[in-house]
C-alpha cells in the first residue's frame, strides 16, 4: 500500500496485527462452535469423534429448517423497512423543532433501554388489545420496531457531518425534494444507512425475547427454537444450520469482494485509457 | 422547503409501538391489584429503595460502565484503523464484523464457556507452556469480556462510519501547520468522531445494562444484575407491577447519565445535538 | 465517480442474493399447508416428545397436530393467559397447574374419552396440586437430587449437608432456581420444601449465604456439559439431568439425599377456550397408550407415571432404583405448592442470597 498520510511500514504492520487480534478475539468462539458441529457426541465439553450426522439430520428436521426460513425472511425483511423507515426519519427529524425533537431522540431511545422483556410483554398486550391476530404480522411489526431506532441512530450522526447547504442549493437548481434526496442527502449519509441496516438485520436475527412473546401458533424463528431446546440440551443440530448459514454468507462476502476488485480494476484501466 | 414532514410517519409508528407501549408500563408501575382490584399507588417504586435492590442496580451500572470503557478502548482504534484503508476491503471487514453476531447469542456463549472452562480450549493451551489452569469461568472479569464480545461491533460501526467520511484535509492542515499525531487526534479526529462515539456509547451502554444471558452463563449467576431482576418479576414472580416500576427507574437513570454524558459533546451548534 | 458505481453494484449484489438465499430457503420449507381438516394445538416443552408420536396419532386419528413449544412453565403461562394464541393441549407443571386451576383457566378433562388413563400408576393420580384429579393426567415425573463425581468425593453422598461441606469449596454447581435451592435449604433446617412463612424463608437464606462461597456457580441448563467436563465435585440436579449424566459418565452417580426430596410432575391439561375438547381428549388418551408412552420415555429419559410402559424399557434402566425410587423414598418426597402471592417472597430471598457478594 502506498503510503500517503506518511504512514511507516512498521505503523501499517502495527495496525494488521491490533486488527488481527481482534478478529481473533471475535472469530475464537465461532470457530469452536464450528468444530463442535462436527462432534459425534451430544455434549458441549467432549469431543468423541468426528462425524457429520448432525448435518444430515438438521437438513431433515422440519422444524429447524422452517425456524430457519422464518428468521431469515423476518430479518430481511425488518432490516429493509426499518432501515427506509429510520433513514427517512432520521432526516426528518433533523428539521423539527428543537423541542419536539428532544422528544422524539428521547422517545427514540425507549426500544434501546428497555429490557427485552418489557419490550416484548409491552407490544403482547398492544396487539392483543388491538386484536390483531399473533403471528407472522405480528412478529414482523415488533422486530421493525426495535430495529428503527438502531438505524436512526446510525443515520444521525453521518447528518450532523453533512453539508445542508448543499441540499439547499440543489433545491435551488430546481431539483425536486425527492430527487434532491436521492442525489444529495442519500450518498453522503450512505455508510451510516449502511451500518444501520447491518445493526437492524443482526438485532433481529438474534432476538429471542420479543420474537417469543408476539409470535402466535405455528410460527417460530431459531432463537425461540434454540432457547425452547435449553432444558434438554441444545442439539448439535443447531450448531451445523448456523455453520451452514455463517460459510454461506462467508462465502457469498468473499465473491462480493473478488468481484467488486475486479470490477474496480477494470474501471481503473478504463479511466487510465 | 422544510424536510421536517420525513419524520411524520415515524412520529406516527412511535406513537403506536412505543408511546402506548410505555404508557402500558407506566400505568402498571403506578397500579397494584389488591383484593382483585386495580388502585394506584408508588408502594412499587418505594419497595424498589431497599437496599438489596440498590445494590444490584449498581452493580449492574458498573459493570455496565466497564464494558463500555472496554468497548471504546478496543473499538476506536479498530474503527480508526478500518476507516483508513483501502476502499473495497474495508466494507469486506465492516461484514466480518458483524458477521459473529449473527452466530445465535446463546450458542456463542456457550462457545466461551468451552473456551474458558478450567479444563477447557485456554487452560489447555496454557497448560502446553506450563502454566497451571486458572479459574476463568464465573468470574467477573468472564462476564465483562463476555459483554465486550457481544457488544464491540456496536461500538465500532458508528465510530467508523463517521471516521471514514470525516474530511482528510482537515488533518492535512494540521499536519502543515506541524501538528503532532497526538494533538492532531485530540484536537482534530476525536472531536470531529465525537457524535459516532456517542452513538457507540448509547448503543453499548444501554443494552449491557439490561443484559442478563451473559451474566447468567459467564458468571455463574454470582452476579445479580437489574435486567435479571425485571425479568424475575415478569416471568417467575408475576409481579408485573413491581417489574414495571423497575425498568421506568432504570429507564430514567439511564437516559439522566446519558444526558450528563451529552453535555460533554461539544457539537452542539453543527445540526443540533442528540439531546 | 467509480466509489459511486461500486457501491451501487454492491448494494445491488447483496440485495439479490439476499432474496435467493430467502426465496430457496422458501421452497424447502414450505411444506406445510392448512386444510380443513381437524387440527388440535399442543404447547409442550422444548424436545418434550418423541416426533415420530406424532405422526403416528395424525396417521391413526386422521387429526393434526399442531406443535408449538415452550422453555418455562411462566413464559407458557404468560402466553395462554393473554389469550393470544388458543392451545388445545398443554403439558406444564405441578405448581404451574395448581396456579391455572385456581385461575380457572383448566377445563374438566371428561375420563370416558381417556380409558388409557387406567394405566396410570394409582400413587401418581389425585396429587396435591390437582386433588380430585379432574384437570390433569401426568405425563413425566422425577425428582431432584445431587450428582456427584466419584473421582473428586471420597465418601458417598447421602445428605443434603454435602453441599454445605468446607471440603468441596468453588466444586459446588447449584441451581439457578429460587424454588428448588431455597428447597433444599428449608428441607435441611427441618422444614419442608414449601415455606410457611417469612420466617423460615429467612433462616433457609442466612443458610444458603453461608453456602456461597462454597459455590463454583448457580447453573441451570449448562449443568449438563460442565459436569461432564469434570467442572466441579457435585451438583444440585433434577433428576432427568441425574440420569442423563449417570448414563454418559460412569464416574458420575445421582443420589436422592435421605432426608427427602422434592418429586415434580409435568402433566397434560386441556385450557378451557380449547377449541378442539374431544380431539384433545384422543391425544391424551394416546399419550397414555404403553407402547406410545415407552417411545416418550425412551426418546426424552425422564420417568414415566405408567407403570406397562415402564416394563417394556430396557432392565438396566426400568430398575434403577435412582430413576425410578422405590415407594418408601418417594413417600418421603414433596410435591412443590403454588405459593400465589408469596412467591415475591422467595424471589426477594434469592436477590438478596445472590447480592450477598
Amino acid at each position: 500500500m502506498v503510503n500517503k498520510n506518511g504512514e511507516s511500514r512498521l505503523s501499517l504492520w502495527l495496525q494488521k496485527g491490533y486488527l488481527f487480534l481482534c478478529f481473533a478475539f471475535l472469530y475464537a468462539p465461532i470457530v469452536i462452535l464450528m468444530i463442535f458441529s462436527f462432534n459425534e457426541s451430544k455434549s458441549r465439553g467432549q469431543w468423541t469423534g468426528f462425524s457429520f450426522k448432525w448435518y444430515q439430520e438438521a437438513f431433515h428436521n422440519e422444524q429447524i429448517l422452517s425456524a430457519l426460513y422464518n428468521t431469515i425472511l423476518i430479518a430481511v425483511l425488518a432490516a429493509v423497512i426499518a432501515t427506509i423507515i429510520g433513514t427517512i426519519a432520521a432526516i426528518g427529524l433533523q428539521d423539527l423543532g428543537k423541542v419536539s425533537k428532544y422528544i422524539a431522540l428521547e422517545v427514540n431511545y425507549f426500544p434501546v433501554i428497555n429490557p427485552d422483556i418489557v419490550t416484548g410483554i409491552s407490544l403482547m398486550l398492544l396487539f392483543i388489545f388491538s386484536k390483531i391476530e399473533l403471528g407472522f404480522v405480528t412478529l414482523l411489526l415488533a422486530h421493525i420496531s426495535f430495529c428503527i431506532p438502531y438505524v436512526v441512530l446510525s443515520v444521525l450522526p453521518k447528518l450532523k457531518q453533512m453539508d445542508n447547504n448543499l441540499y439547499e442549493a440543489a433545491l435551488d437548481l430546481g431539483a425536486t425534494p425527492m430527487y434532491a434526496l436521492r442525489k444529495v442527502i442519500l450518498p453522503q449519509i450512505m455508510p451510516g444507512v449502511f451500518t444501520g441496516m447491518l445493526l437492524a438485520f443482526t438485532l433481529s436475527l438474534d432476538d429471542f425475547v420479543v420474537s417469543f412473546f408476539t409470535t402466535g401458533n405455528g410460527v417460530s424463528n431459531l432463537s425461540i427454537t434454540i432457547y425452547n431446546m435449553v432444558r434438554r440440551g441444545v442439539s448439535p443440530q443447531i450448531n451445523a444450520i448456523c455453520t451452514v448459514m455463517f460459510v454461506t454468507v462467508l462465502l457469498l462476502l468473499v465473491i462480493i469482494n473478488i468481484r467488486m476488485n475486479r470490477e474496480k480494476k477494470q474501471m481503473q484501466k478504463m479511466d487510465r485509457i | 422547503m422544510k424536510k421536517k414532514w420525513f419524520s411524520y410517519p415515524y412520529l406516527l409508528w412511535m406513537l403506536l409501538f412505543t408511546v402506548i407501549p410505555m404508557a402500558l408500563i407506566l400505568y402498571y408501575s403506578l397500579t397494584d391489584t389488591v383484593n382483585g382490584e386495580t388502585v394506584f399507588t408508588l408502594a412499587n417504586f418505594q419497595k424498589f429503595f431497599q437496599p438489596v435492590y440498590l445494590k444490584v442496580l449498581w452493580h449492574s451500572l458498573v459493570l455496565a460502565f466497564y464494558c463500555t470503557v472496554g468497548c471504546l478502548l478496543i473499538g476506536y482504534p479498530m474503527a480508526a484503523i478500518l476507516a483508513n484503508q483501502h476502499f473495497v476491503k474495508k466494507k469486506f471487514l465492516i461484514m466480518l464484523i458483524m458477521l459473529p453476531t449473527w452466530m445465535n447469542i446463546l450458542l456463542r456463549t456457550y462457545a466461551w464457556m468451552t473456551i474458558l472452562e478450567r479444563n477447557g480450549v485456554l487452560n489447555s493451551f496454557l497448560g502446553f507452556f506450563g502454566i497451571e489452569p486458572m479459574q476463568f469461568l464465573y468470574t467477573e472479569g468472564a462476564v465483562i469480556m463476555g459483554m465486550i464480545y457481544n457488544f464491540l461491533p456496536f461500538m465500532v460501526l458508528p465510530i467508523y462510519s463517521v471516521l471514514v467520511k470525516m474530511d482528510k484535509s482537515l488533518i492535512e492542515a494540521a499536519e502543515d501547520l506541524g501538528a503532532n499525531r497526538i494533538q492532531i487526534f485530540r484536537k482534530v479526529t476525536f472531536p470531529l468522531s465525537a457524535p459516532g462515539v456517542i452513538s457507540g456509547i448509547v448503543m453499548v451502554f444501554m443494552p449491557a445494562v439490561s443484559t442478563f444471558v451473559i451474566s447468567r452463563l459467564l458468571g455463574g449467576g454470582q452476579f445479580a444484575l437489574i435486567g435479571n431482576l425485571i425479568e424475575q418479576q415478569f416471568l417467575w414472580v408475576g409481579d408485573w407491577n413491581f417489574g414495571s416500576a423497575l425498568s421506568i427507574v432504570m429507564m430514567v437513570l439511564i437516559l439522566l447519565s446519558m444526558a450528563v454524558l451529552n453535555r460533554y459533546d461539544k457539537d452542539k451548534e453543527a445540526g443540533g445535538s442528540l439531546w | 465517480m467509480e466509489v459511486r458505481k461500486l457501491q451501487k453494484s454492491f448494494w445491488k449484489k447483496l440485495g439479490i442474493t439476499l432474496l435467493l438465499t430467502v426465496s430457496v430457503f422458501g421452497l424447502v420449507a414450505c411444506g406445510d399447508k392448512k386444510d380443513d381438516q381437524k387440527t388440535i394445538s399442543v404447547y409442550n416443552w422444548g424436545l418434550y416428545i418423541d416426533p415420530n408420536v406424532l405422526d403416528m396419532f395424525e396417521e391413526e386419528t386422521g387429526i393434526k397436530v399442531q406443535y408449538d413449544e415452550f422453555s418455562t412453565n411462566e413464559d407458557m403461562y404468560i402466553k395462554v393467559k393473554s389469550g393470544g394464541s388458543k392451545y388445545d393441549i398443554i403439558i406444564p407443571s405441578d405448581y404451574m397447574i395448581e396456579k391455572m386451576i385456581k385461575e380457572d383457566m383448566l377445563a374438566e378433562l371428561n375420563f370416558d374419552n381417556i380409558p388409557n388413563y387406567a394405566n396410570v400408576d394409582d400413587q401418581f393420580k389425585n396429587l396435591a396440586y390437582d386433588p380430585d384429579g379432574k384437570y390433569s393426567v401426568p405425563y413425566m415425573w422425577g425428582t431432584v437430587g445431587i450428582v456427584y463425581n466419584k473421582t473428586m468425593v471420597e465418601e458417598p453422598i447421602t445428605s443434603w449437608n454435602a453441599l454445605w461441606d468446607e471440603k468441596y469449596k468453588k466444586q459446588i454447581f447449584m441451581l439457578d432456581s429460587p424454588r428448588d435451592s431455597i428447597g433444599v435449604a428449608l428441607k435441611l433446617m427441618g422444614y419442608g420444601f414449601n415455606a410457611e412463612n417469612t420466617e423460615q424463608l429467612e433462616i433457609a437464606k442466612e443458610k444458603l449465604i453461608e453456602q456461597r462461597p462454597l459455590v463454583l456457580s448457580y447453573v441451570v441448563d449448562e449443568v449438563r456439559d460442565a459436569m461432564l467436563a469434570g467442572e466441579a465435585a457435585m451438583a444440585l440436579v433434577w433428576s432427568g439431568e441425574g440420569m442423563y449424566l449417570t448414563w454418559n459418565d460412569e464416574n458420575l452417580e445421582y443420589v436422592i439425599p435421605e432426608e427427602g426430596s422434592n418429586i415434580w410432575f409435568d402433566s397434560i391439561v386441556i385450557p378451557k377456550d380449547a377449541p378442539h375438547k374431544e380431539e384433545a381428549e384422543a391425544f391424551i388418551n394416546f399419550l397414555c397408550r404403553p407402547d406410545i408412552a415407552k417411545l416418550n420415555v425412551e426418546e426424552i429419559g425422564y420417568a414415566t407415571p405408567i407403570p406397562a410402559a415402564q416394563e417394556l424399557l430396557a432392565p438396566e434402566i426400568k430398575d434403577d432404583p435412582m430413576g425410578y425410587p422405590s415407594a418408601d423414598i418417594i413417600a418421603k418426597c414433596e410435591v412443590f405448592r403454588d405459593p400465589g402471592e408469596f412467591l415475591s417472597e422467595y424471589d426477594r430471598v434469592w436477590t438478596e442470597v445472590k447480592a450477598s457478594k
